[in-house]
């Protein structure tokens, strides 16, 4: 099989690595994660300008769009610490939205948003409805365009940090093609943005009504690239979800030795019972496999042929591998891993939800399944 | 210290190479050859696998970076590690003497006086002197440092008490590593352990072949009854066999003594079972076209990718920080766990077909598929069970506290 990758890094991004792995343990301590589930806007906005302000938004953005001018495989390491530390803010979303617009966008677009959101600003997309399709394409928001504007109407889910996003990118359908557009968060009035109830308490999440709101036609991404827009949202997106889950395997494979190691009964350490001790090596061999996973779809995630099959083995392996771990945290810290102050949930429901939202470990292998064997 | 070859040095070594296995490889001697050195069952395969060492060894392929005063070639691995890609790409055989090649002497080359690297060394290499290991026990197995094999020194001698077994190669090899208790009032069970390098033609020792689940033989229980070894034969000092075989299992991980090179163990080719799987029927209908199947196939594909990119990725420490053992000690456990799993599943794909066994006409692929499935339990079983391996990556990678 030509289509399975190989695994490398590069210099800058075992800089990252490093960098973010000290930025996000000193930013994001526990009590601070748990003290914003209460919040809110749901991060703390200082850590967010530093975020900006360390350049990280635009590593992935060409430098005549005043980025860094690095690619996705740079972006990994810092996806994964976050993940690691539940670091949640709008670095996902935004990153993902950078992708569209230089997958889709015109020259003008590109030149009105790249070096926005370079300089800190937090972007998202709209793109599930309720039928809960993972398809992309299967949507019924509708644009219709009268002259120089475009009139939306229908309701997308699950537009995480909308509420203080500057740039909302929506998929709609135009006489029949998928087709998104570039909707200024100044154009949504407050009551067409609903927050919803999510699975993870570390996310804000809402319901965009687009009824009611008109764009310029200018602000539709271009038609003949949809196909590419679409692909970059599946690849750049898993590639950053696979990162975040690699990350909080991680913590809580970590959180559930920390526990092992602590807790009595018996008279003896409970990690020295292998009904406990022999699950935990699985999951952590598990996840050292996702984290192989991960590194080999940086490598070759701008591939052509290897760079999907690479991503959706890590999308697969890593969100199989963080909901398993996450499940035995719960199990394996007893009653108290029942109750909400037990970190395990908050592991465990966060896999959920990035499943949820980009594709669980079934849906890729679907998709991988038919790149390997047809 | 061997130089490192320039490019073009290298190349011209790797060429030859190629062009000797090419030209020298028999893949169908007409019989079925073995995938290990653990299924050696007849003197026809022993002899084969034999003279085939003998020559790679002569032509220069095999032991090619030990030290040349001890018959190795003295060359940077690099050219043994080109050599052993051309073995792989011609789908060599394997290397029959795996424990003298493998275990015994990095030992020797490491810790051995100049005497025995002058003499185990190169009859290992050529296969003359063949080798096995005798750590466990019938009644000590994944408790191995609990070997009970009595050996009490007496004058010259030491004088040899007890049994072995599960040993590959036993009743074939001239030297086997021992494992025996010489002092029974030690302050533990594993100070109380010696290391032997134990001829086996003795008086004393004898060997029963056992049957495997396969239906062939390849392994044998060795009895020692007051049988008589020169005391040279220790080897590291008394009370260090511990030490001594824990040592053997490192060089494994080519720490310290390079790689002799070449392979004991034939890796599968997953290929070959994805081609069979495509080649299959169900109902009717590829059997790929079944979305269990197809799915259960992926996730192979996923795990088989995710251990060969484990290979290149535990060499590379910027993404080993947090915990540099996980792969390293992780790599027998997960590999051959995943052959079990993955041989078991192409029975699967063969329908009323998977009831045929080695020797019917049928048979798909003469039974390749069934005898690697039930050989693949000598891998999660032998050099400590899958289960013995979770304890150790549990304690030493993950710092959980001992079992027991």
């Amino acid at each position: 099989m030509d289509n399975l990758g190989n695994i490398g890094t590069t210099e800058e991004q075992i800089e990252l690595l490093d960098v973010a792995t000290n930025f996000c343990r000193d930013k994001s301590p526990i009590e601070k994660v748990r003290a914003l589930i209460d919040d809110d806007l749901g991060y703390d906005p200082d850590v967010w300008r530093e975020i900006g302000e360390l350049g990280w938004l635009a590593i992935a953005i060409p430098e005549e769009h005043d980025g860094v001018g690095l690619s996705m495989a740079e972006v990994v390491p810092i996806a994964e610490q976050m993940g690691r530390n539940l670091l949640n803010t709008p670095f996902g979303s935004t990153t993902l939205s950078a992708q569209v617009l230089l997958a889709g966008g015109s020259d003008a677009q590109k030149a009105a948003w790249l070096p926005k959101i370079a300089a800190g600003s937090a972007a998202t997309l709209a793109l599930q409805e309720d039928n809960g399709d993972w398809d992309l394409t299967n949507i019924d928001a509708q644009g219709t365009v009268n002259g120089d504007s475009v009139t939306l109407s229908g309701k997308k889910q699950f537009v995480v940090w909308a509420n203080n996003a500057e740039l909302i990118i929506a998929s709609v359908k135009i006489d029949g093609d998928v087709r998104f557009a570039l909707i200024e968060r100044g154009a949504i009035s407050d009551d067409a943005l609903r927050r919803q109830a999510v699975i993870d308490e570390t996310v804000r999440s809402y319901e965009l009504t687009l009824d009611g709101l008109t764009v310029s036609a200018d602000a539709l991404l271009d038609g003949t690239r949809t196909r590419a827009v679409l692909e970059a949202i599946e690849l750049a997106g898993s590639l950053i979800h696979s990162a975040e889950m690699t990350g909080g395997t991680q913590a809580v494979i970590d959180y559930t030795i920390e526990y092992l190691n602590t807790r009595k009964q018996f008279d003896k350490i409970i990690g020295s019972f292998q009904a406990l001790k022999h699950p935990t090596v699985e999951n952590y061999v598990e996840y050292e496999k996702s984290r192989t996973h991960l590194y080999s779809a940086a490598h070759c995630f701008s591939d052509q042929g290897r760079g999907e099959v690479a991503v959706r083995m890590a999308a697969s392996q890593a969100h199989g591998t963080y909901s398993h771990a996450a499940d035995r945290a719960i199990q394996f810290h007893g009653a108290f891993g029942f109750t909400h102050d037990c970190d395990a949930q908050l592991y465990r429901r966060q896999a959920i939800f990035k499943g949820a939202l980009n594709g669980d470990a079934a849906w890729h292998r679907d998709k991988l399944s038919n790149l390997l064997f047809d | 210290m061997a130089d490192k070859p320039n490019a073009a040095e290298l190349k011209e070594y790797a060429d030859e190479a190629d062009a000797w296995f090419k030209e020298n490889t028999v893949r169908d001697p007409g019989f079925m050859l073995p995938l290990t050195f653990m299924e050696v069952s007849t003197d026809q395969q022993f002899d084969f696998l034999r003279d085939w060492q003998r020559k790679v060894y002569e032509a220069g392929y095999l032991g090619a970076s030990w030290p040349k005063e001890y018959g190795g070639g003295g060359l940077h691995s690099d050219y043994q590690r080109a050599a052993t890609r051309a073995m792989k790409k011609y789908d060599a055989p394997i290397m029959l003497n795996a424990i003298g090649n493998g275990w015994a002497g990095p030992l020797i080359l490491d810790l051995g006086t100049e005497e025995q690297k002058q003499k185990y060394i190169k009859p290992m290499l050529s296969a003359e002197d063949i080798w096995c290991q005798g750590f466990s026990e019938p009644e000590n197995g994944s408790d191995l440092g609990n070997a009970q094999l009595k050996a009490v020194k007496d004058g010259d001698d030491y004088v040899l008490n007890g049994s072995k077994i599960w040993t590959s190669l036993g009743d074939r090899a001239k030297y086997m590593i021992l494992l025996a208790r010489t002092d029974f009032d030690a302050p533990n069970k594993y100070a109380g352990l010696s290391f032997f390098l134990n001829p086996m033609d003795v008086d004393g020792i004898t060997t029963t072949k056992i049957k495997k689940l396969t239906g062939e033989y390849g392994f044998v229980q060795c009895f020692f009854t007051d049988a008589r070894v020169p005391a040279d034969c220790l080897f590291g000092g008394e009370g260090n066999g511990w030490s001594m075989a824990m040592k053997t299992l490192e060089y494994e991980r080519g720490a310290k003594v390079k790689p002799v090179g070449g392979y004991f163990v034939k890796e599968l080719d997953v290929m070959d079972i994805v081609e069979l799987a495509k080649n299959s029927k169900r109902g009717g209908k590829p059997l790929l076209d079944d979305p269990v199947m197809r799915d259960k196939m992926t996730q192979f594909m996923i795990d088989i990718q995710a251990l060969n990119l484990n290979n290149t990725r535990r060499r590379m420490p910027q993404l080993m920080q947090d915990r540099p053992m996980g792969l390293p000690l992780m790599n027998k456990l997960a590999r051959t766990d995943l052959i079990q799993r993955l041989t078991e599943f192409s029975l699967e794909f063969q329908g009323s077909k998977a009831g045929y066994y080695v020797g019917d006409e049928n048979a798909v692929d003469d039974g390749y598929w069934h005898r690697s499935y039930l050989n693949s339990f000598s891998a999660t079983i032998g050099g400590g069970t899958s289960q013995i391996q979770k304890n150790i990556i549990g304690e030493h990678v993950l710092g959980l506290p001992k079992t027991r």
